[in-house]
């Protein structure tokens, strides 16, 4: 019984995982998911012995964990200002690189049964969903509105990106805008309906080392492959922009 | 009469558990930006958030209130394959993950589901609506109060129910007269934990019925959003939070055991 106990207590205190030189954590935005996935697969084919675990969700939400002092090497955010927060909270080491941009789209239900054209009348009387501004794909949903003048009316506001993805992909929402990433990642639920001027309003990645990394050489390495050209190739091929 | 005494080594893991709960809660406290607090919370966002959750949460209840409790009479009554069947389906949306209970809703309820398409062809497109708020949160809250009461009518006395029948009352009257006064405690207490359920509700309410201001998004949809833009109104809004689930938890134990400190 005493025995049980003393190996309970010490299951208690050993961390769910001991990052060391031969791990790099990479906390990344929701968005990169498939990219960031397939380029990890193929850094630890190149590295034989090191791993990369990632996490992926709101940016932040990363960035309050980071803050915390979550055990992460690498972090790529979705936008400036969250990276910004980050480097002001002190977990970044200097200048982090940009490496992707992404503009938003509208996206219908597949099949586009509202008939819906664009941000324009064909949008009233239908269910619209954005992003909450405070949140990244919302700011830049706001930004766009104001640069192309025009008011939406969303019957909701989503924290995530991917929450109003889904609500059109189940039907319950007849529009929604999202990252062109989002779109085409499901390209059998749902339309995209390009925006134009959406350009405009693009919000920028960044990535950077973080200054608390447990393995800054192998996570030095994995940035250099999002920034290098092979990088580059994965996230076009994903709809992300230069 | 006193009780045996409890061995003493009893106090160190009581006491371990006791921390354990207790630090998260103190920690909040102590990040509680205090003097700001008045402010944050008369934002128009925070106020439309707080009475959006009290409003939805009384209608839950009596709801739950209103269908639930005859629910936990017929279950209690119940024997065999059927009665156990029953009550598992009354108690499973207390233990499934939020989010499941929200997929399971918008498949049963969503605009492409059966029931749902009915209701839009006849003007009741729940979509997006504060009703859809409240059909999550009485989704999730009342098993608590169907659990609650059928519990209480198992282990409460048929005596003065068999005794008021056979004097000749109607089984109307029997359930207005003697049995729903002996099990009040159980509803006051049921009803307290269905509206502290339905004030956390957080999961369904996102994945069925949205979140906007004034119109879907409660209390703890708020706190999320809040969450990432501006940490201290988030935890400004928890602190009410914690505080109104406290007043109904201290005050169902205070039902459950009328006695209070004497036990």
């Amino acid at each position: 019984m005493r025995r049980l106990l003393a190996c309970a207590a010490a299951l208690l205190l050993l961390p769910a995982c001991s990052p060391g030189p031969h791990m790099v954590v990479v906390f990344a935005a929701s968005s990169l998911n498939g990219s960031f996935t397939q380029l990890g697969a193929e850094f630890e084919a190149s590295h034989p012995g090191v791993r990369v675990m990632f996490s992926f969700d709101g940016s932040a939400t990363l960035v309050d964990q980071l803050a915390q002092g979550a055990p992460a090497d690498v972090f790529a955010a979705a936008d400036r200002d969250t990276m910004e927060r980050a480097s002001s909270a002190g977990t970044m080491t200097p200048t982090p690189a940009r490496f992707a941009s992404n503009e938003l789209t509208l996206i219908v239900p597949v099949g586009n049964p509202s008939g819906i054209t664009g941000l324009d009348a064909s949008l009233e009387g239908t269910k619209l969903v954005v992003c909450a501004d405070g949140v990244p794909c919302g700011s830049a949903t706001a930004k766009l509105a104001n640069h192309l003048g025009v008011t939406l009316h969303p019957v909701s506001e989503e924290t995530k990106v991917t929450d109003v993805r889904a609500k059109v992909e189940t039907g319950q929402a007849d529009a929604g805008i999202v990252y062109r990433t989002d779109a085409m990642a499901s390209p059998s639920k749902l339309t995209a309906i390009p925006i134009a001027g959406a350009g405009q309003a693009a919000n920028e990645y960044l990535i950077g080392l973080t200054s608390h990394a447990h393995a800054p050489g192998p996570a030095t390495e994995f940035i250099t492959l999002v920034t290098g050209s092979r990088g580059q190739d994965v996230l076009r091929a994903a709809g992300f922009g230069r | 009469m006193t009780r045996p005494a409890l061995p003493r080594w009893l106090a160190v893991p009581a006491t371990a558990a006791a921390v354990f709960l207790a630090v998260p809660l103190l920690a909040m406290l102590a990040r509680v930006p205090w003097g700001r607090l008045p402010a944050l919370l008369a934002s128009p966002a925070a106020r439309d958030a707080l009475g959006l959750s009290l409003a939805t949460c009384l209608l839950s209840t009596v709801l739950s209130l209103v269908v639930g409790l005859p629910l936990a009479l017929v279950l209690a009554r119940g024997r065999g394959r059927w009665a156990v069947v029953g009550r598992t389906l009354a108690t499973i949306p207390m233990v499934l993950p939020p989010v499941v209970a929200g997929l399971a809703l918008l498949v049963a309820l969503g605009r492409r589901s059966w029931i749902g398409g009915w209701l839009g062809s006849v003007g009741l497109d729940l979509a997006f609506t504060t009703a859809a708020v409240v059909v999550a949160q009485t989704f999730v809250a009342m098993p608590y109060l169907v659990v609650s009461v059928e519990g209480a009518l198992r282990t409460a006395q048929d005596d003065y129910a068999v005794v008021a029948a056979g004097l000749g009352a109607s089984p109307t009257t029997v359930l207005r007269r003697v049995t729903l006064p002996l099990i009040a405690p159980a509803i006051a207490s049921g009803s307290a934990l269905a509206f502290a359920r339905a004030l956390g509700e957080f999961g369904a309410t996102l994945t069925f019925a949205g979140s906007l201001q004034g119109v879907t998004r409660t209390l703890p949809l708020e706190i999320y959003l809040q969450r990432e833009a501006d940490t201290d109104t988030a935890i400004a809004l928890s602190v009410v939070l914690i505080g109104l689930a406290a007043v109904l938890v201290a005050g169902t134990a205070r039902f459950a055991h009328p006695q209070g400190a004497a036990a």
